[in-house]
C-alpha cells in the first residue's frame, strides 16, 4: 500500500517543485505589486504537433516598469525544422552557440517564471506550444495565471450597435492604435516588448468602476 | 543581459546628447540596464521635495511637465529624447520640481551609479552636464533652456504662464549693440554690420544715441550713388532716434514702428535720447514676440513641412487659448479664431499626407470634419471624427479607387493623433471603411438613416450632419447636403426621431435643482457638462436648423441666432439658447485647460458659487427648449 502511494510522487527535476512551490505564496490582488512576465514564442509553424520553439522572448512587468536587466530571451537548438518559417523570423537552425536544448530553455522559463502572471497576445498559442514542450519532457503543464492581450482590447473598445467589433486583433494592428514602433516585429523578444506596452496602454483604458484589480483583469481575459 | 530591446533603447538615445557621444559599447551596456517606465498622464513621476530617485529619465515617448510651486506652474516641459531629473542626483539633493506625464509617456530610467563612471571618464558627457546647469543660472528650476514652449514667458515672468497680455507684456530687444560713431565710414560701417549679422548700427556719441543706419539707408544713399562709398555715418544717418525705455511694451513698439515707418527702436536708459543706449529693438523682434498670435500662428502653419512641428504649434494655439479666456475675449471671436487655426493644422496635415501618397487622387475628393469639429465648437483637442467623400466612378474602378482614399485616410488619421488628436473609440474617421465613400455611396446611406430611422441611425446621423468641409470640393458637400434635405422633406418622421433623440439626455438638475452627478464610473461624483448640457443644445439646434432646410451653418450657437431671425416670435428663447451655448462651451474650455483633458467633467465642489449660479441659469434654458422641440415635433411619451 505505502508502495503504491509512494509511485504516485512523480519523479520531477528540482525546477519544477521549486515553480511548483512558488505558486502557495498568494497573488496579491494589487495591480501595482503583481508581478506580470509579458512573454512571445516564436515557432517553426502553427501546429502544436509537428512544430517547435525557437525563441522565447520575456519581460517582466512591476508597477508599470520594465527592467531591461530581467529580461529573458532563450534560443532552441532544433531537430525539426521548418524553412519557411526561418524566412521570417531569420532565426536558422544552427543559431550558433547561444541555443540551448528544449529541457534547458524549459528549466530556465520556470526558474524565470515563477508565479508571475503571464501575459500574451493570442496567450493560447504560446501557453500550447509551452506546454507542448514540458509534456515532450515529461513535465506537467504551466500553472500560471494567463491574461490575453487580444481579449483585454476588445475590452477597451465601445460596445455599440453603430461598430462591430472584430473576432480578432492582430499585434500589428495593436502596435498601430497605441502608436508602437513596431521595428522588432517578429522577434521573439520584440513581441513581448510590442505586448507589454499594448497591455499597459490597455490597462489604463480599462478603469472602469473604481480602482481595477487582479481579479478583474483575469476575468476580462 | 544583452538583448534586442536594448538595442533598441540605444538606438534611440546615441540620437540624444549627452549619449551621443558615448562610444557604442558603453551606450549598450548602459542601456542593458535601463528599466522602461509607463506612466498615465497626470501621473507624477516624482513630486518637489521627494528623495532622489536611484535613476535619472529620459523621454522616449509622450511628454513630461517639470512644475514648481504651489500653483504648479509649469517651469519646462520635456520631450522626446529630453534627460530631467539628474541635477539633483548629482547635486545629491532633493528634487527641486514635481515631474508630471504631461500626456501618456514611456520613459527609460537610467541608473545614475551605472551612468556616472561614463560621466567622469568621458570628458565631452562632462561637459554637456556642465553646459546645461550652468545655463541654469539664470532660472536654476529648470533643466535646461531651449528654445520651446514656454520660453518667452520664463524670461518675463519665472513664475510660469499666467495670462501674458500683449498691452502688458514688455519686450524681448536685441542687447548686442553694434555702434559707431558720426565719423565712421560707411564701408567700415557696412563691413561691420555684415561681421555682426545685424540689420542696423547705431550712431554713439558719449554712449548716447544720435542717429541710426540700417540696411535701407546703405541701400537708398551710397548703392545708388547718391554718395560715395567713404561718406561719413554723419552724412547719410537718421537722426533723431526714436528712443523708449525698456519697459516697452509690444503693442506700443508696434505702435511706434507703425507711426514712425521706422523699422528700429533704439532702448536707452530712461526711454530718452538724453541717456545711456543698451539695445535696439527691430520688427523682427516684435514679429517674434508676436508668436502668440494667430496670424503668425496660421503663417507658421502652413510653412510646415513635417507633422511634428505642426505639434509644436498646437502648443502655441493651447497657450493662446488660455491668454483668450484669461483676458475674457468673447467667446464667440475665441471659437471662431481657435477653430481656424484648427481647421488649418488639419488642412496642412491633409496636404503634408497628399504628398505623401505615391501618386495624386484619381478622382476630386472632400474631407469633413463631423462632430465638435465639424460644428466649429472644437476648442480643446479631443477625439478625431471624421469622413471622405470622393467622386463617382465606374463601377469596375470602385474598388481601386476606394482603396486609393482609406490609403490616404489612414496617413491623415495618423496624422491627426500624432498632433494629439486621440482615434475616435467608435472608429468613426475616414480610415474605417463605412466613412470613406463615393457620392452616391454616402447617398444611399444616408437615405438608409433617414428611411428607417432606429436609435442607432438617428445616432449616426446627428453625428455625420454636422459635417464641415475640411479640404476638398466644395460641390461634392454641397450635393450631399441637398440630398439630405430632399430625403428629410420626403420622409418627415425622420424629424420626430431626431427630436425624440434630442429629448434624450439626461436631465442636468434633479428634483431639488440640484446639480445631478454621475453616479459611478471613471468620473463619478462629478457633472458631464457635455452629456447633460452642452448636447441638448446641440441636438435641438440641429433639428430645428434641419427643419428650416438651412445648410452651412454649423456652430450651433450660430444656428440658434439664425433661429431667432427665421421665427421672431421665437426670437427670445433662441437667443438664450444661443448665449447658453457659449457660456457653457466657455465653462468647458476653462476646466479643460486647466486639468489638461477634453473638460468633459466638472468637479462640483471645486466650482465657486458664481459659477454654480450661471450654470444652473443655462438649465432653464435647456428646459425651455426641449419643451419647444417636444411640442413642435409632437414627440409622444412613447417615443422618449
Amino acid at each position: 500500500m505505502i508502495d503504491f502511494f509512494k509511485k504516485k510522487v512523480p519523479d520531477y527535476p528540482d525546477f519544477w517543485w521549486e515553480y511548483e512551490n512558488s505558486f502557495n505564496e498568494k497573488l496579491t490582488d494589487d495591480l501595482s505589486a503583481v508581478r506580470f512576465v509579458v512573454l512571445d514564442t516564436e515557432t517553426t509553424g502553427f501546429d502544436y504537433l509537428n512544430d517547435r520553439i525557437l525563441c522565447i522572448g520575456a519581460l517582466s512587468l512591476i508597477d508599470k516598469n520594465i527592467a531591461l536587466n530581467q529580461s529573458l530571451e532563450l534560443f532552441l537548438k532544433q531537430e525539426h525544422y521548418n524553412a519557411e518559417t526561418a524566412k521570417i523570423h531569420g532565426i536558422l537552425k544552427d543559431g550558433g552557440d547561444s541555443c540551448i536544448s528544449e529541457i534547458e530553455a524549459m528549466e530556465k522559463l520556470l526558474r524565470y517564471l515563477k508565479n508571475a502572471v503571464i501575459v500574451a497576445h493570442h496567450a493560447i498559442f504560446d501557453i500550447t506550444m509551452i506546454n507542448r514542450a514540458l509534456e515532450r519532457n515529461g513535465l506537467p503543464k504551466l500553472r500560471n495565471k494567463v491574461l490575453d492581450t487580444s481579449n483585454l482590447y476588445k475590452k477597451t473598445l465601445l460596445t455599440s450597435n453603430v461598430f462591430k467589433k472584430k473576432e480578432h486583433y492582430s499585434l500589428d494592428e495593436l502596435a498601430e492604435k497605441f502608436d508602437i514602433s513596431k521595428k522588432d516585429r517578429h522577434t521573439a523578444i520584440g513581441d513581448a516588448y510590442i505586448t507589454a506596452i499594448a497591455f499597459l496602454k490597455i490597462k489604463s483604458r480599462l478603469k472602469g468602476k473604481g480602482q481595477l484589480r487582479l481579479k478583474d483583469l483575469l476575468k476580462m481575459g | 543581459m544583452k538583448n534586442t530591446i536594448s538595442h533598441r533603447v540605444a538606438d534611440f538615445l546615441k540620437n540624444f546628447p549627452p549619449f551621443n557621444v558615448l562610444d557604442q559599447k558603453d551606450l549598450e551596456t548602459l542601456s542593458e540596464e535601463i528599466t522602461i517606465i509607463y506612466k498615465e498622464k497626470d501621473n507624477i513621476i516624482f513630486a518637489e521635495n521627494d528623495e532622489p530617485h536611484p535613476y535619472f529619465y529620459v523621454v522616449n515617448k509622450g511628454a513630461v511637465a517639470l512644475k514648481k510651486g504651489t500653483d504648479k506652474s509649469i517651469m519646462d516641459m520635456c520631450d522626446e529624447g529630453d534627460i530631467f531629473g539628474l541635477r539633483p542626483l548629482m547635486a545629491q539633493e532633493n528634487y527641486k520640481m514635481t515631474a508630471k506625464a504631461h500626456e501618456e509617456s514611456i520613459l527609460y530610467a537610467i541608473p545614475i551609479n551605472i551612468f556616472k563612471p561614463y560621466a567622469q571618464k568621458n570628458t565631452a558627457v562632462g561637459n554637456f552636464l556642465i553646459e546645461s546647469f550652468a545655463s541654469n543660472t539664470r532660472n536654476p528650476y529648470s533643466q535646461s533652456h531651449r528654445g520651446k514652449l514656454y520660453d518667452e514667458v520664463l524670461d518675463i515672468n519665472p513664475v510660469g504662464p499666467n495670462s501674458q497680455i500683449l498691452d502688458l507684456q514688455s519686450v524681448q530687444y536685441s542687447r548686442k549693440l553694434v555702434t559707431c560713431s558720426a565719423s565712421t565710414s560707411v564701408k567700415t560701417i557696412a563691413r561691420k554690420m555684415t561681421e555682426k549679422n545685424v540689420g542696423a548700427m547705431l550712431v554713439v556719441k558719449d554712449k548716447l544715441p544720435i542717429g541710426i543706419i540700417t540696411d535701407k539707408d546703405l541701400r537708398n544713399n551710397i548703392v545708388t550713388g547718391k554718395y560715395p562709398i567713404t561718406t561719413k555715418a554723419s552724412a547719410i544717418m537718421v537722426s533723431p532716434v526714436i528712443t523708449y525705455s525698456k519697459n516697452l511694451t509690444i503693442t506700443q513698439a508696434q505702435m511706434a514702428m507703425m507711426k514712425s515707418n521706422f523699422s528700429h527702436l533704439c532702448i536707452t536708459k530712461d526711454g530718452t535720447p538724453n541717456s545711456k543706449a543698451i539695445g535696439i529693438l527691430s520688427k523682427h523682434d516684435v514679429m517674434v514676440a508676436l508668436g502668440n498670435n494667430p496670424a503668425v500662428l496660421i503663417k507658421a502653419i502652413k510653412r510646415s513641412k513635417k507633422i511634428k512641428s505642426i505639434k509644436q504649434i498646437r502648443k502655441s494655439i493651447t497657450h493662446l487659448l488660455q491668454d483668450y479666456l484669461d483676458q475674457n475675449i468673447p467667446i464667440k471671436l475665441t471659437t471662431k479664431i481657435i477653430s481656424e487655426l484648427n481647421d488649418a493644422c488639419v488642412k496642412q496635415i491633409i496636404k503634408i499626407s497628399l504628398e505623401e501618397m505615391p501618386t495624386k487622387p484619381p478622382v476630386k475628393f472632400a474631407w469633413l470634419a463631423l462632430g465638435s469639429q465639424g460644428r466649429s465648437e472644437q476648442l480643446l483637442q479631443t477625439d478625431q471624427d471624421n469622413a471622405l467623400v470622393f467622386e463617382n466612378v465606374p463601377e469596375d474602378k470602385l474598388i481601386k479607387t476606394t482603396a486609393y482614399f482609406l490609403e490616404l485616410s489612414k496617413l491623415i488619421n495618423k496624422g491627426l493623433f500624432d498632433i494629439g488628436y486621440e482615434y475616435c473609440p467608435a472608429e468613426m474617421m475616414a480610415s474605417n471603411p463605412n466613412w470613406c465613400l463615393s457620392l452616391d455611396e454616402w447617398k444611399k446611406t444616408i437615405s438608409q438613416w433617414i428611411i428607417n430611422p432606429g436609435t442607432d441611425e438617428v445616432l449616426l446621423s446627428s453625428i455625420f450632419f454636422d459635417y464641415n468641409i475640411t479640404y476638398g470640393d466644395v460641390n461634392l458637400v454641397n450635393e450631399l447636403s441637398e440630398h439630405i434635405f430632399e430625403a428629410t422633406k420626403k420622409y418627415p418622421i425622420f424629424y420626430l426621431h431626431l427630436a425624440s433623440g434630442a429629448l434624450q439626455n439626461p436631465s442636468p438638475t434633479g428634483f431639488f435643482r440640484q446639480l445631478l452627478v454621475e453616479e459611478d464610473g471613471e468620473h463619478k461624483d462629478s457633472f458631464d457638462v457635455k452629456r447633460r448640457a452642452l448636447m441638448p443644445l446641440t441636438d435641438a439646434a440641429r433639428v430645428l436648423i434641419l427643419s428650416h432646410s438651412v445648410k452651412s451653418i454649423n456652430s450651433t450657437a450660430e444656428r440658434f441666432e439664425k433661429l431667432a431671425e427665421l421665427e421672431p416670435n421665437n426670437e427670445e428663447i433662441f437667443m438664450a439658447c444661443s448665449y447658453a451655448t457659449r457660456a457653457l462651451l466657455k465653462f468647458r474650455t476653462k476646466q479643460g485647460l486647466l486639468h489638461n483633458d477634453s473638460g468633459r467633467y466638472i468637479a462640483i465642489d471645486k466650482l465657486t458659487k458664481e459659477e454654480k449660479i450661471k450654470l444652473k441659469r443655462t438649465f432653464k434654458t435647456i428646459k425651455e427648449i426641449q419643451e419647444l422641440v417636444s411640442i413642435r415635433f409632437k414627440v409622444s411619451n412613447l417615443l422618449r
